[in-house]
């Protein structure tokens, strides 16, 4: 039984099919790239299956439940958490708030127990900072120290793009979906984050799906690789198989399969 | 779910107290007449205002909550120029030219306050946050109320009659007030002209564009600054000329008769749809018919005492009720329903 | 390798570009304004009811010592060097500047001797009320008309010269001198109070000395002795290296307590003298500020937390006053349980929860500017239904409720203004401890995240309707005190005393006094309540202040005066934009640009 099971979805915008009747599924435990050039329909996708937008047909099984009609913050609190393709922090907030703001699902104390300062409302305290201190760490020393009271604008491109990582795995979810996470990084970085992508999934035991424009990435990480155009899935299977589709290669207009610096 | 509850519920009780006032037959279909035709006059009003909201929401996507002092800034203008003109014979002796003195001066003093606003107030937050602006523009009203408390003194002003308009004309067996079928010509000529203006003309077309989209707008050699200076200063032209008109409907005025009136025009520019022109002046005209027609109707049927007092709060409900429940308008567009 | 921690010293020894020349058509747009201002001071009456007052005895009236103010503040705009961006030298003020600065005040007083050659050539009285053969001698000091415009002309580009000249202090002496002289006008505009408080410490003879009588304008001795103090006071305290508030932040957690808790004890016996000092009218007007901060503190939450601009908050407030009446006043026309306001108190809470709950829930979908007409749409409405004879068998009416006692806790009765101070202060104390606490709570991480950005926060697992419904909630409890205490102390509620306008006066004392910083509100509410109350003059043009300070805050500052650092650092982007800058030349450390990866 696949873990996120999508069957018949299918989204226009006025009188664009973003989405056109696709099917995809993904297994527990695999690491799955979602590719397609642009305008492929790849965040749109994504707003669907985590309830930031309804899709006009079809269905969303994660765990054999329905998450169509649900917001996303109950579609969070199942187990599904995202990053953005622009990166989009709390600027205002430090990086240590915006990590324990995604602990607020897990956790239970109120305005009444916060007002009256009650040992329940500081153990929880303790615990939601410990937490998010812990998922900081997972970036080395990138985030740790004094960066945890820096505000999160702040910092520079590539450590927003983790602290936006850190956020999503604060939330203690079974799947994550990556919006493009090494968008705009430079080569070392993004080396560091292919590590980092399966380090969630041998570590942390995550389900994964990521949205990538970058092939390198997409041939080191991937289990698996879907590939779309305009809202319909064209093919999937291994990067090999995927990279040597004719159609595949045709989608992205004659552009030499192996793509990225 | 529960939305369509409370529609259905407002639904009913609307009608109900409707079924009742008229069944009692406490006002004769004349007087109905009557009340229709002045909500119409002073519809007529709201929309001429509702058209700067309509028109700057569209451009820049904000509320100017200034604009209602834009119109009672013409309005003040038009009362001194009347009053003064009143002492010297020509008001008597000619009241077009007297009227078109009086429209020319509220219309050149509520212009050049929106593009003023506009320069100090707005350009310099163009781009930030949604509220920074809002918050400015509350601060802009404030200010220029007590300027003009401050300039003109607190007293309130009556509109000199104009003698030749007193009485009623016989239109299509219509008893309408001589003074309510200026207004609402004026009105129509006004609308029309800002229509044919901004559909027709060059400049109408980069207000259009830069609506749509001032990124692309300025790529293809629109300037966007001018473009939206020229927006204020047609809303605030048509708020001017709102203000002349307002002495024929209204005789009084004073430093603060531009808020309700102000919060009035923004509801029906709502209810017509924000950013959309002849919405605003649909908007306009049927909010004024609710209001005047509303608490004789839907009121009096409660046996409410009192009724008239609760006009403003007809027109607040109005308002309250389109953003809760259709804040994209009758006619509306989908700038209601965007996301932060 | 890893992300920098501080610029390399390759950046650092690398030369810095020359810094942008003062701008001068900006000196004079400045100067256009500067005119309009000055133009519209003295066309408003401000510089005729202004007049009125002394400052220092015989020669400084406040009404042409506020005009030439309004230039010397434009020629301080206008000689003002442009922020320092990193990779560039800063800007050092040279003649340039004072150009720059006499500019605007050239063109300030061109603009005023302008009006009163119209105003002396044309009657305009008819029309403009305040330009009057008074104001006339007043702009002319005295002269004749044609003797008269050169000075204008030349005082105005002095006082725009003074202004640009303060760019030219050393940042001590700045530092200084400017709050010495504050402290002139502060001495003098509040000459009642200081009189009352030297009387009620014992130290008659200083006022005396310092001004002309008690009550009355400064002597010029008394300006002298008291600029000299104070700017030697602030002198050595611009010598030391830290600040008050960063040697505090560095204490260690107990010690910071403890001198937290003695601090506010030091405050509290304070304020039980204050009142008792300063008589019955202060202690009124420090009861009404006390009861605007406490509706702040709340507004503080929904807005400064939240991000929800509810511009009928008064509506709450009116909630409170009218429950706290109605349940405890003999005179309630409908119902009348006679209650004490202690015993009332659960009950206006629950009111104001009630009515947090029917005000947020059709707004939560809503955008910030629509919620902000809709709850102004409410609060109109609920003023027009209090104020109605349709519903004046349960509220009264226009002539509202009456006969409301006063608050009663076991043998204590508090009856005087100097009474009721201290249950204001101590809701007001209440009010802000929430406020702190909330802050870092999960409620509060979860509204900054709403505020900051609605859709991710929800996307991260925050119930957007709990979120939004409990702000309101809090926030309509925390104006249903001040309203339960307003009514209480007043002994009577009135429709109209919950017009739109105090929503508006709230959203002024946050803006001003910085969303979110408790000290900052406060100050805002002492400065823009008890300030005009205070001095009669300001009371005429409270309004008009209001609506320009609220303009200045957002264009100049749209985190307010005592920023909440978080809210200092949001807001002033051109300055961080240097990090990302800054971060890209620092990888490398050759100051060459690194290649991105493909996007």
């Amino acid at each position: 039984m696949a873990m996120l099971e999508i069957s018949g979805l299918s989204k226009s915008f006025g009188g664009l099919r973003a989405i056109n009747d696709l099917d995809m599924h993904v297994n527990e435990g695999e690491i799955v790239s979602v590719i397609g050039p642009n305008g492929a329909g790849k965040t749109t996708f994504f707003n669907l299956v985590n309830g930031m937008d309804t899709p006009d047909e079809g269905s969303i099984l994660f765990e054999n439940q329905d998450l169509v009609g649900l917001r996303p913050n109950q579609i969070l609190g199942l187990g599904l958490a995202r990053t953005f393709q622009n990166v989009r922090l709390f600027p205002a907030m430090t990086v240590l708030e915006n990590v324990m703001v995604g602990q607020h699902a897990r956790t239970k104390s109120g305005l009444l127990s916060a007002i009256f300062n009650t040992p329940r409302h500081r153990r929880e305290e303790a615990e939601i900072e410990a937490k998010g201190k812990e998922v900081l760490a997972f970036f080395g020393s990138r985030l740790v120290g004094y960066r945890f009271d820096q505000l999160s604008m702040m910092l520079s491109y590539a450590n927003r793009r983790r602290l936006e990582i850190a956020r999503a795995m604060a939330t203690d979810p079974r799947i994550l979906l990556l919006d493009e996470p090494t968008a705009g990084m430079n080569p070392r970085e993004t080396i560091e984050l292919t590590e980092l992508i399966g380090r969630l999934r041998d570590e942390r035991g995550y389900t994964i799906v990521l949205i990538e424009h970058d092939m390198q990435v997409v041939r080191n990480v991937s289990d698996r690789v879907v590939v779309l155009d305009h809202g319909v899935k064209l093919t999937e299977g291994s990067y090999e198989e995927v990279s040597t589709n004719q159609d595949v290669i045709e989608a992205y207009l004659g552009r030499p399969a192996e793509m990225g610096s | 779910m529960f939305l369509w509850f409370l529609r259905v519920v407002a639904l009913v009780v609307i009608l109900y107290g409707s079924f009742q006032s008229i069944s009692s037959g406490r006002l004769t279909a004349a007087q109905w007449r009557d009340l229709i035709v002045f909500g119409v006059s002073t519809g007529s009003v709201y929309a001429l205002i509702a058209l700067g909201y309509t028109m700057v929401y569209g451009v820049l996507r904000f509320i100017n909550f200034a604009h209602g002092e834009v119109f009672m800034t013409g309005a003040m203008s038009a009362f001194l120029v009347a009053n003064g003109l009143a002492t010297t014979g020509l008001w008597a002796s000619n009241p077009v030219i007297s009227l078109l003195i009086v429209l020319v001066a509220s219309m050149a003093t509520s212009t050049t306050v929106a593009v003023i606003v506009e320069r100090v107030a707005y350009r310099p937050l163009r781009g930030t946050p949604r509220l920074i602006p809002l918050i400015t523009s509350i601060g802009a009203s404030f200010t220029l109320q007590y300027i003009v408390r401050g300039l003109v003194g607190p007293s309130t002003r009556a509109f000199p009659r104009v003698e030749q308009l007193r009485g009623t004309w016989d239109i299509f067996g219509l008893v309408v007030l001589k003074s309510q079928v200026v207004v609402i010509l004026a009105a129509l000529v006004m609308m029309a002209g800002l229509y044919v203006f901004v559909e027709k003309t060059r400049t109408g077309r980069s207000m259009r564009a830069v609506s749509e989209d001032p990124e692309t707008a300025a790529l293809m050699g629109i300037n966007v600054d001018r473009t939206i200076v020229t927006v204020f200063a047609v809303g605030g032209a048509m708020a001017g000329v709102a203000g002349a008109l307002w002495g024929l409907v209204f005789p009084s005025l004073n430093f603060f008769s531009g808020f309700l009136p102000g919060i009035k025009a923004f509801t029906a520019a709502v209810l017509g749809g924000i950013g959309n022109i002849v919405g605003a002046m649909l908007g306009g005209v049927s909010l004024g018919i609710f209001e005047s027609v509303g608490p004789s109707l839907v009121l009096a049927g409660y046996e409410i005492p009192a009724f008239s007092q609760l006009k403003d709060v007809v027109a607040y409900l109005a308002l309250v009720l389109v953003l809760i429940f259709r804040p994209s308008g009758i006619l509306g567009e989908r700038l209601a329903t965007e996301r932060t | 390798m890893a992300d920098v921690e501080a610029p390399p010293a390759a950046v650092v020894d690398k030369e810095l570009l020359p810094p942008p020349e003062l701008d001068m058509r900006r000196a004079v747009r400045l100067g256009l304004s500067n005119a309009a201002a000055m133009v519209l001071v003295a066309a408003t009456g401000i510089v005729g009811t202004f007049q009125g007052r002394l400052i220092i005895d015989p020669f400084l009236p406040l009404g042409l010592l506020f005009l030439y103010m309004v230039a010397w503040a434009f020629g301080w705009l206008a000689a003002k060097p442009p922020t320092t961006l990193e990779g560039f030298a800063p800007a050092v003020p040279g003649p340039r500047n004072l150009a720059a600065g006499a500019l605007a005040g050239v063109i300030g007083g061109a603009g005023t001797a302008l009006l009163l050659v119209l105003m002396t050539t044309f009657n305009l009285r008819g029309v403009f009320l305040e330009l009057s053969p008074a104001l006339a001698d007043t702009l002319s000091f005295g002269l004749s008309v044609v003797a008269a415009v050169p000075l204008i002309v030349a005082v105005g580009t002095a006082v725009g010269l003074a202004g640009a000249g303060v760019h030219f202090l050393p940042p001590r002496w700045r530092r200084a001198v400017m709050p010495g002289l504050m402290w002139v006008l502060i001495f003098a505009l509040f000459t009642d109070i200081v009189g009352q408080f030297f009387a009620g410490v014992g130290l008659d003879s200083i006022t005396g000395f310092l001004f002309t009588r008690r009550g009355g304008p400064l002597t010029a001795m008394g300006a002298v002795i008291v600029f000299v103090a104070f700017s030697t006071l602030y002198w050595y305290r611009g010598g030391r290296e830290t600040t008050l508030r960063q040697r505090f932040e560095v204490l260690p957690a107990e010690r910071r307590t403890g001198w937290t808790i003695g601090l506010a004890m030091a405050v509290m016996v304070i304020l039980w003298f204050v009142p008792r000092i300063m008589g019955p009218f202060v202690s009124q007007v420090l009861d009404n500020a006390g009861i605007f901060l406490l509706m702040a503190l709340g507004l503080n939450i929904v807005l400064g937390y939240a991000g929800l601009l509810d511009l009928g908050y008064v509506a709450f407030f009116a909630v409170g006053a009218y429950t706290a009446a109605i349940l405890t006043s003999p005179l309630s026309p409908a119902f009348s349980p006679e209650l004490s306001l202690l015993a009332a108190l659960p009950f206006v809470m629950i009111a104001a929860a009630v009515a947090g709950i029917i005000v947020a829930t059709p707004v939560i979908r809503m955008r910030g500017d629509y919620l902000a007409i809709v709850t102004l749409g409410f609060g109109e409405i609920a003023r027009i239904l209090l104020n109605s004879a349709w519903l004046s068998p349960y509220f009264g009416g226009a002539q509202g409720i009456t006969n409301i006692p006063n608050l009663q806790v076991g043998p204590l009765e508090f009856r005087s203004p100097q009474d009721y101070f201290i249950p204001i202060f101590l809701f007001v104390v209440i009010a802000a401890y929430i406020t702190l606490a909330v802050q870092k709570s999960r409620w509060g991480r979860a509204w900054m995240a709403m505020r900051e950005d609605e859709s991710v926060a929800e996307a991260m697992g925050i119930n957007i309707v709990t979120a939004k419904l409990s702000a309101f909630v809090v926030g309509a409890i925390l104006a249903s005190f001040g309203g339960a205490l307003f009514g209480s102390q007043i002994g009577s509620v009135f429709p109209h005393s919950f017009d739109i306008v105090v929503s508006i006066t709230v959203l002024v004392i946050i803006i001003v006094g910085g969303m979110g910083s408790v000290p900052g509100v406060t100050v805002g509410a002492l400065a823009l309540i008890a300030l005009p109350n205070l001095l009669r003059e300001f009371s005429e043009y409270q309004f008009l202040f209001y609506g320009v300070l609220l303009i200045a805050m957002m264009l100049v500052r749209p985190e307010g005066f005592i920023p909440s650092r978080r809210r200092a650092q949001e807001l002033h982007t051109e300055e961080l934009a240097q990090d990302d800058w800054l971060e890209i030349y620092g990888q490398t450390g050759t100051g060459e640009k690194v290649t991105e990866g493909s996007a």
